[in-house]
């Protein structure tokens, strides 16, 4: 059985390792470079962790940065739509269950030996990955100091994202019984899930770390935010984030000392003119009279009122990692009974 | 009895592929499913070797459920349109049928078959002829060396000299192995020459179930039960 599924699964690997292969020439070729150029970047700036020679660094080469990690979040999609999918629905297509199905081994048992086959290349393939993009990645990443902007790019969550994809695509292929459906399927599904655990899960693992801070009247500013999907928001006074390297900033907000947040309407009473400069239009610097305003302004309100910044440092990076990947190994593990119980009973029609 | 099914039944969400099945088949025997397409005797066929679930009835094939029956390799099937890996060659098929059968498989018996056959081993499955991928699949189920062999349209595909020579070495080779039979065909003349009991289903019911005592009146016969139940 195990041939059998070997065998099937042949030229799916080859078609990996052919890409790895390529990937590792690519990665050999161009890290020598990066390491050579971190190195000078370092030098020049000595102990200073923000200095223009650092930033430069890691701006010239935000492209192939970007590339790396994008590479990262896709193939685990590819794994699900091209691996994971077609697995039974190409049986379901080709008529090839009621050859499979009618021997001696059981169907549990025939899904459990694929099942295995696959997820194996799944975790070898996307563990190489993830381990040559991070290995690459890894003077531009130190420079960036930017930990949680790279996360799911990274060590260990591709492996659970990949694994989840293709018992996500196995389901799909057995639900509809068909390839391309169930390519569809497992994409949107992939894209949601990863959308609703990075939003509303992965906040939840560890409290945030809190941080009181005095406004600072030179870079806190007025205006609001937001994308044209979600809505824009309500202007408001808006303090700068700290810069903590590492750190994932969870928010900045401003509250008295009893902890009540600071209201549209206290803040119009101490700063009357606030807001009314901005007559739409294009960006323009603004007049040095307005900028005083201001500052005048943020002075007064930072008399009663200060900054209080929720945060996660970059020493619980691995926590959010372990965390990550159990959600999504356990997400998949969950995928892989569904689809066991539904062979296993599987009654035509 | 090598086959028994009671008021076997099987519906697809609304509509009844089979209604009320009822047949017993002795060991040994050659027996024929005839009826017009759509007629319910792949659905039967499906029952018998586990593939389908009935939605009411019962089956008892070799003295057990079908699913025994099949994880025991006793039973041979091979399905309508003798459904093999495209991508896969004759050899690895033969692999395929060993690796899935290990307590019951022949494999010098395969391999003398599939040459005897003319089918070469590094060909890929879909390259064959229809015939071809017909003989390779009933080497498949043969080679388990079946108490009884189930065949679901096995000559659907091929010209009627084609047809003829198939179902000739089919019942030789399964006479040679002692195994019991079940092939369905939409065509009586397929049947009058190689079977020793008919049964008969049209529109879900099974309308005639006996051996086989005049196979030169057979079409007759099978004719009028299929023309009273138009």
């Amino acid at each position: 059985m195990i041939r059998l599924a070997v065998r099937q699964f042949r030229d799916s690997a080859w078609t990996a390792l052919a890409g790895l292969i390529s990937l590792v020439a690519v990665v050999l070729a161009t890290r020598p470079h990066l390491t050579e150029a971190a190195a000078a970047a370092r030098r020049d700036c000595g102990s200073d962790a923000r200095c223009p020679a650092l930033v430069s660094f890691v701006l010239d080469n935000t492209g192939s940065r970007t590339v790396a990690g994008l590479l990262v979040i896709v193939v685990p999609a590819l794994i699900g739509a091209f691996w994971g999918a077609p697995l039974i629905a190409r049986e379901f297509e080709a008529g090839t269950h009621r050859l499979v199905w009618a021997q001696s081994i059981s169907r549990g048992r025939w899904l459990a030996v694929r099942l295995a086959v696959v997820g194996t290349a799944t975790v070898a393939a996307t563990t190489l990955l993830s381990m040559l993009v991070t290995w690459w990645a890894a003077p531009l990443d130190d420079s960036a100091a930017a930990v949680y902007g790279t996360f799911d790019a990274r060590d260990l969550v591709p492996i659970g994202y990949a694994l989840f994809a293709l018992a996500l695509g196995v389901v799909a292929g057995l639900v509809t019984r068909r390839t391309l459906p169930a390519m569809a399927i497992t994409l949107a599904g992939l894209l949601t899930v990863r959308i609703m655990v990075t939003e509303w899960v992965r906040p939840l693992v560890v409290a945030p770390r809190v941080m009181d801070r005095p406004l600072d009247p030179d870079t806190t500013g007025y205006g609001s935010g937001g994308n044209i999907l979600l809505g824009i928001g309500e202007s408001r006074l808006d303090p700068e984030p700290p810069d903590i390297p590492d750190a994932w900033i969870q928010s900045t907000d401003i509250v008295d000392a009893a902890g009540t947040p600071l209201t549209d309407q206290v803040l119009k009473a101490s700063c009357p003119t606030i807001g009314q400069e901005s007559g739409g239009g294009p960006a323009r610097p603004v007049t040095e009279a307005v900028r005083q305003e201001m500052h005048d302004c943020v002075v007064r309100i930072g008399e009663r009122y200060h900054e209080v910044v929720t945060f996660q440092s970059g020493d619980r990076y691995w926590t959010f990692q372990w965390w990550e990947l159990a959600v999504f190994v356990a997400l998949a593990a969950v995928l892989v009974a569904c689809a066991g119980y539904r062979v296993r009973r599987f009654s035509g029609g | 009895m090598i086959l028994e099914t009671e008021a076997l039944a099987k519906r697809y969400r609304r509509r009844w592929a089979l209604l009320d099945g009822t047949v017993s088949i002795p060991d040994g025997a050659i027996v024929g499913l005839v009826g017009p397409n759509g007629a319910g005797k792949s659905t039967f066929l499906q029952l018998i070797v586990g593939l389908l679930a009935p939605t009411g009835g019962t089956v008892r094939v070799l003295g057990g459920t079908p699913d025994a029956a099949m994880r025991s390799g006793r039973v041979g099937f091979v399905a309508q349109d003798a459904p093999t890996y495209a991508g896969l060659t004759v050899a690895d098929h033969l692999q395929l049928g060993a690796g899935l059968n290990p307590h019951r498989w022949d494999a010098a018996a395969a391999r003398e078959r599939t040459e005897r056959l003319g089918l070469a081993p590094g060909q890929r499955a879909g390259r064959l002829s229809g015939g071809q991928r017909a003989q390779l699949a009933l080497t498949i189920a043969l080679s388990k060396r079946p108490d009884l062999l189930v065949l679901d349209e096995p000559v659907a595909g091929l010209d009627p000299l084609a047809r003829r020579a198939f179902l000739d070495e089919t019942v030789a080779a399964a006479t040679d192995a002692g195994s019991a039979v079940v092939l369905s065909t939409h065509l009586v003349a397929d049947l009058a020459r190689t079977c020793t009991h008919v049964v008969v289903i049209a529109a879900g019911r099974v309308r005639l179930a006996e051996a086989i005592t005049d196979p030169a009146g057979l079409e007759r016969v099978v004719l009028d039960e299929l023309g009273r139940a138009a």
